[in-house]
């Protein structure tokens, strides 16, 4: 049987792939990063960097940065929440999360955004635990029924209380790391047992242009030290925050990304880091990112095949829209977006679900995407020779008559090598007419109803449930909040 | 060359956002002592409101935008303390205090709105990004402000534009400090509900605003 070729796609030559990269050592040499994180200082000047502490400026040299990519594993295995089922970040393994973390949930009914509650997040939660090809779930909405001061661990709480699926999360408060590792050692048993098998991803966001703030620098440090990966998700807005062409962009993205490696190499050699970005084409009309913007997809790829030729696991916001309903524009974006990711070969690829510039979630689009994501997953998987010989004996006594619909052949095949959509319409005319008119927005409706009606949430052991409990309500408690919202499912 | 052929350059100057020419031709309207009401008003300002107006019919985008708005603000810089010298208050609009709450250090949003405040007549104190909730009320005091200008990228602190309302509210100074806000998860809805005075969803918009509630 010959092999199977995996599709992908590649925006740059080996030669701009290395002046890329040549470029941002030279800025981390010369002009250095920003590093706001008194701690992360100390690591840096302990390996021996220059540092200018007015500025809080280091500067890295070419010697340590290769020392730090070599001590970065280029492949982390995740594991469910229940321990069982194992996901390779790495190679070109392609993994879809839910975009995060929205501000407001989209309405179907009224066709407006609002504010997201504690519902909302369950529901969240819940339903992504049953889309099948996401294979990972995301804090990915902020809930409006809680103080902010504790909306980072309190969106933690719901996804791991709610959901099966390895978490992507991160931290708003230096203090929330503490109560958000807890949960997840609660649920692995022991610090141990968490790092053996790791549950959860904790994002970290330089601030362009080459800035780690104090919040996120100190994630790093956290992260690294409790053996969760960290995803660094550098956001350059070209012309904006980082130089107006690609290839410019990319150079800042590779230098702010190595920063936040090295911080996390150096609190602890070793450390797992996903090479990651949520960067956009700056609409220089409207003054806005669109993440849904051909440029920023072709930016994430580019990134990507950078962090693959420096032996990294990758991450990109891919797959995702501008639009402000799901209409055709969320189709589209969402739908090219996850096909490029996934020809990129995007290890964790955030997208599904999210619309509005990365501001809104919606249950309706996380359906549909779930059907785009399948679409992606399995170009992939790319044409394959499925017997030897392919298809002669298949002709064998053919006549006119012969048809394919009954041979053992098909049988044996149809299912390995066609996936079968719930959302997209295949319907004849008078079959959809018969059903309503539906637009593909309105069957997701039905189907996250249908869906969240149907099943059971994935629950918890209850000891485990009280000691999450135990531990949401203590951080609750300590910033001067008594209660926490009633959950409804 | 005469006055028109003058003021025909510091108008271009502008709208081609050539700053290095803006100031040249500030510095020589300073020492060949022309009037400067006059410079400003029949130069630079036909200038920036010319580049306004190649904004909203599409012509110009941003860069092009936010270029004109700093050529203006550089040439104001050299113009100003003459104005001042010969005891002229500045024609200014409004004083602006303008930052990006802390917690935040993005900052992009808030120059730009910035640079076209000024552009237009505010006369506006920067206090860059990620600063102190005190340092907005404490500031506005001390050069007794009429603005306010708050702007948030991260959802975390737009609750920090409510809790200036409130610090306002509370030392008597909400309604003789307008409040305007402005960011990329902050709308109108916001905005409303937390009773600010104003709200820009881009640095085109704000100057309206803002001209809104003089």
């Amino acid at each position: 049987m010959l092999s199977t070729i995996r599709p992908k796609l590649e925006f740059l030559s080996k030669e701009l792939i290395n002046k890329i990269i040549e470029e941002a050592y030279i800025i981390l040499e010369r002009q250095g990063i920003f590093v706001e994180n008194s701690e992360a200082l100390g690591l840096f000047k302990e390996a021996g960097m220059k540092i200018d502490t007015s500025s809080q400026r280091v500067f890295i040299t070419p010697e340590l940065i290769q020392d730090c990519l070599n001590s970065t594993p280029s492949l982390i295995k995740m594991y469910d929440r229940n321990g069982e089922k194992e996901f390779v970040v790495g190679g070109d393994e392609a993994h879809f999360d839910p975009g995060s973390a929205a501000v407001t949930i989209l309405d179907h009914d009224t066709g407006d955004q609002r504010k997201a509650d504690t519902k909302d997040l369950i529901r969240f939660a819940r339903l992504t635990d049953l889309m099948d090809n996401i294979d990972f779930q995301s804090t990915g909405i902020i809930s409006s029924d809680i103080p902010d001061i504790i909306s980072d661990s309190y969106r933690l709480y719901l996804g791991l209380k709610y959901c099966n699926k390895p978490i992507v999360t991160g931290t708003f408060r230096v203090e929330g790391f503490k109560p958000m590792f807890d949960m997840l050692v609660a649920i692995r048993g022991s610090e141990q047992e968490l790092l053996d098998k790791p549950l959860a991803i904790f994002d970290a966001c330089p601030s362009p242009a080459l800035k780690w703030s104090n919040l996120t620098t100190q994630s790093l440090i956290d992260s690294a030290r409790a053996g969760i990966p960290s995803e660094l998700i550098s956001m350059g807005m070209t012309g904006a925050t980082s130089p107006v062409t690609i290839a410019g962009t990319l150079v800042q993205h590779v230098a702010e990304n190595l920063g936040g490696l090295i911080i996390c190499q150096l609190a602890h050699k070793g450390a797992p880091v996903i090479f990651g970005g949520s960067p956009s084409s700056f609409d220089m009309r409207k003054g806005t990112t669109p993440m849904g913007a051909i440029e920023t997809m072709m930016i994430d790829s580019g990134y990507t095949q950078i962090a693959k030729h420096l032996n990294l696991p990758s991450h990109a916001y891919m797959g995702l829209s501008d639009a402000k309903v799901n209409d055709n524009q969320a189709g589209l974006e969402s739908g090219i977006g996850s096909v490029l990711a996934a020809l990129s070969g995007v290890n964790v690829i955030s997208g599904p679900g999210m619309m509005d510039f990365e501001s809104c979630q919606s249950l309706e689009k996380l359906v549909i995407d779930n059907e785009i994501c399948g679409m992606a997953l399995r170009l992939i998987k790319g044409i394959a020779q499925r017997d030897d010989p392919i298809a002669t004996d298949l002709f064998q006594g053919f006549t006119a008559d012969t048809q394919f619909l009954s041979m053992p052949h098909t049988r044996k095949w149809y299912r390995e090598e066609h996936i079968f959509p719930g959302i997209i319409d295949r319907d004849t005319y008078d079959y959809w007419v018969s059903l309503g008119k539906k637009t593909s927005a309105e069957r997701a409706k039905d189907k996250v109803e249908e869906l969240l009606q149907k099943d059971k949430p994935s629950t918890l052991n209850d000891d485990v449930q009280i000691e999450l409990q135990n531990i949401m309500l203590a951080d609750a408690k300590k910033n001067g909040i008594d209660k926490l919202p009633k959950q409804i499912k | 060359m005469n006055k028109t052929g003058l003021f025909e350059k510091m108008k271009m100057a502008v709208i081609e956002g050539d700053k290095h020419e803006a100031e040249s031709l500030a510095q020589n309207a300073v020492e060949s002592k022309m009037e400067m009401i006059e410079v400003i008003e029949k130069g630079f300002t036909p200038g920036i409101q010319k580049a306004g107006d190649l904004w909203e019919s599409g012509e110009y985008f941003l860069p092009e935008l936010i270029s004109s708005a700093e050529c203006m603000t550089s040439a104001m810089k050299i113009l100003q303390p003459e104005l001042i010298k010969a005891g002229v208050s500045a024609k200014t609009l409004g004083k602006v205090i303008i930052g990006t709450i802390e917690g935040d250090i993005h900052d992009i949003g808030k120059n730009l709105v910035a640079s076209m405040l000024a552009a237009n007549g505010f006369e506006i104190t920067d206090l860059g990004a990620d600063v102190k909730l005190e340092k907005f009320i404490s500031k506005a005091q001390e050069i007794n402000a009429d603005y306010i200008c708050l702007s948030s990228l991260l959802t975390t602190t737009m609750i920090g534009q409510k809790k200036i309302i409130t610090m306002l509210k509370d030392k008597k100074l909400f309604g003789h400090i307008k409040v305007m806000v402005g960011g990329a998860p902050v709308n109108s809805q916001w905005a409303h509900d937390i009773g600010a005075d104003g709200y820009a969803e881009n640095a085109i918009t704000a100057v309206t605003a803002a001209k809104k509630l003089l």
